[in-house]
């Protein structure tokens, strides 16, 4: 019984500290991502597209944040996070082809 | 997490708020305290008056650049930011062409001669200013601490208002004698509810003032790193003129006089001259920032030589949001009533960290906390909560003290800040039987009550020019916090014995 207590409690650990890495580090790159693709949204009004993303990123980061510790797993928290940076990443990739 | 939503934001908003609260506390506080930097900053700089005879904004100008070319050396850009109703003296910056030493000279000037200031070399109240956003550490370090602590607080705030189902009902309830964790709880949620669209905003517009220290991808992908094409792309800054053949600057009397026609009345705060004496030189007027809701916004640039107007389009509407952000966030623009209101607001952003703070270890103790653990948080939390207004009020004391010719002032007075802040933290982390709260408050209370007599010895021996409103302001706010520090020790005292909650842990007496 002891056992199985030290196991939950040591699963536990591992979650916390999981969500909290996808939360801090996971949401920082997510955020950065959508930076890189708002930025890149505009060939025209390149400065304000770029200052719009900024602008805007901390919102994401923190919607970011907070999901990872809302969602009921920590899988799931990354998996949320995966996926919904596949259309920012997809973005970013195809305008750095086309600069370099 | 924690089985239900609810309960896994609460979770959050507890463990976040620990974290961060010890340095968002601090951000809060010397950031409210920053609302009145420049009446600090004159404060500590007795020796100047505001002169009755108003000079002509071109007068004080041509002073100020007098002394600039005196200073000499190959300079790349010239800033003077003129004397405003909050700032009697006039400041100048000077930058260097690269490779050449000093890179940058800054001086206090007497408006009406162009001398440099008689008054005592101080940094005011613009050390709390940079304390609050680099926390005075080296490098980014501080300013990439206090932007996660922003982040942070942003999540606190948001997991805080979701947590709270009924936080409307909560707001009107405030139960001071009920058990200590509930006054607590219900002080806390006032505080926080009270000011929260002042909380939301002032934490967002602060990340949005280093943006471009904290989000610089963008800039990496389209600009390739360069920040300076971006903000000359979006009309922010003037782009940087090429060298060329030496040239006298025009009188600043004439680009003065247009902006003040353009402006319709409305007058230039800061004057940038970039690359002086040469024929490509730039002047740049940025409108005096009390005029302006949006900051450092309304620009107008003129050739050096000729002082003619160089044709402009204004900024596009995503510029006029960041600079009405940063506006938002430094409250320039707001009269001596609004900045009173605004200092109230950060007030109380602070008091909902530290009563976050209180809560937590309050709580704890019902908790399976460690004894190390509740330990440290509780003297913590007192090194924090009081060690730092403590220590804001040894670094007015160290203004008066120090002689005031002193030439160790200028590291002295943050030195005092400092070292009064460790032994606080120090003091309380010796082993007392209980956290010593209600002495440290009743130091504070002497701290700063005591200030005015300090001011009123100065005043005697002639230290302060004027004694003004400022003067009049600055020691009736020093009292009243003294007095507020001195009631919540004597409310402290008078519950001591009845309160078992906050003051004993019966079970698990911590005795080192």
């Amino acid at each position: 019984m002891s056992r199985l207590l030290h196991r939950v409690a040591a699963k536990r650990r591992f979650e916390i500290f999981s969500r909290t890495v996808a939360a801090v580090v996971g949401g920082y790159a997510f955020a950065s991502l959508f930076v890189v693709a708002v930025s890149i949204s505009s060939r025209d009004a390149r400065a304000d597209a770029v200052l719009t993303g900024m602008m805007t990123s901390f919102v994401v980061y923190v919607g970011a944040f907070l999901w990872c510790f809302s969602a009921s797993s920590a899988l799931r928290a990354w998996l949320g996070l995966l996926l919904c940076a596949l259309p920012f990443a997809a973005a970013a990739l195809s305008a750095s082809r086309s600069v370099w | 997490m924690n089985g239900s939503f609810f309960r896994s934001m609460l979770w959050l908003h507890g463990w976040a708020g620990l974290l961060a609260g010890w340095l968002l506390y601090a951000i809060f506080l010397t950031g409210s305290a920053t609302y009145f930097r420049s009446e600090i900053s004159h404060w500590m700089r007795p020796e100047l008056g505001f002169t009755a005879d108003a000079k002509d904004d071109a007068q004080i100008a041509d002073a100020a650049l007098r002394r600039l070319r005196a200073i000499g050396g190959d300079a790349e850009r010239w800033r003077v930011t003129l004397p405003n109703a909050r700032e009697p003296a006039t400041e100048i910056h000077l930058w260097r062409k690269s490779g050449k030493e000093p890179s940058f000279v800054h001086e206090w000037l007497d408006p009406a001669t162009g001398a440099p200031s008689p008054a005592r070399a101080t940094l005011g109240g613009d050390f709390l200013y940079y304390f609050h956003f680099d926390l005075r550490m080296p490098s980014i370090w501080g300013r990439l601490l206090v932007g996660f602590a922003a982040i942070v607080m942003l999540v606190a705030l948001v997991s805080g208002v979701v947590a709270h189902k009924r936080i409307f009902a909560d707001f009107f309830t405030f139960r001071p004698d009920a058990t200590r964790q509930r006054a607590w709880l219900d002080g806390h949620n006032i505080a926080g509810v009270l000011a929260l669209p002042f909380h939301l905003v002032i934490t967002y517009t602060g990340l949005v003032t280093l943006m471009f220290l904290y989000m610089p991808w963008g800039i990496h992908i389209a600009y390739q790193g360069r920040a300076q094409a971006l903000l000359a792309e979006a009309g922010v800054v003037a782009p940087t003129p090429a060298v060329s053949d030496p040239a006298p600057l025009a009188p600043i009397a004439l680009p003065l006089a247009e902006a003040r026609r353009r402006w319709e009345g409305g007058r230039a705060g800061v004057i940038d001259i970039y690359r002086p004496g040469e024929i490509g030189t730039l002047i740049e007027l940025t409108r005096d920032a009390s005029e302006t809701l949006a900051y450092r916004y309304d620009k107008l640039r003129f050739i050096g030589p000729d002082g003619r107007s160089i044709p402009q389009s204004p900024p596009s509407s995503v510029v006029a949001t960041q600079m009405t952000m940063y506006g938002l966030h430094v409250g320039r623009f707001a009269d001596a009533a609004l900045r009173a209101g605004l200092f109230v607001c950060g007030s109380t952003a602070t008091a909902t960290i530290g009563t976050g703070l209180v809560l937590w270890s309050v709580s704890a103790r019902r908790r399976d906390t460690s004894r190390i653990g509740m330990f440290l948080v509780e003297r913590l939390n007192l090194g924090v909560i009081v060690g730092l207004p403590i220590a804001v009020a040894a670094y007015f004391w160290a203004n008066r003290l120090f002689p005031s010719a002193s030439p160790d002032r200028l590291l002295g007075e943050p030195m005092m800040f400092f070292s009064t802040w460790i032994a606080v933290f120090l003091v309380s982390l010796l082993p007392w039987r209980r956290a010593p709260w209600a002495p440290m408050l009743v130091v504070a209370a002497g701290a700063f009550a005591a200030l005015p007599i300090a001011d009123a010895a100065a005043y005697r021996s002639g230290e302060i020019a004027s004694y003004d409103r400022v003067f009049l302001g600055f020691d009736v706010t020093m009292a009243a916090i003294g007095c507020a520090f001195a009631a919540i020790a004597t409310k402290l005292r008078e519950e001591r014995p009845s309160a078992k909650i906050i003051d004993q842990t019966p079970k698990r007496e911590f005795v080192p």
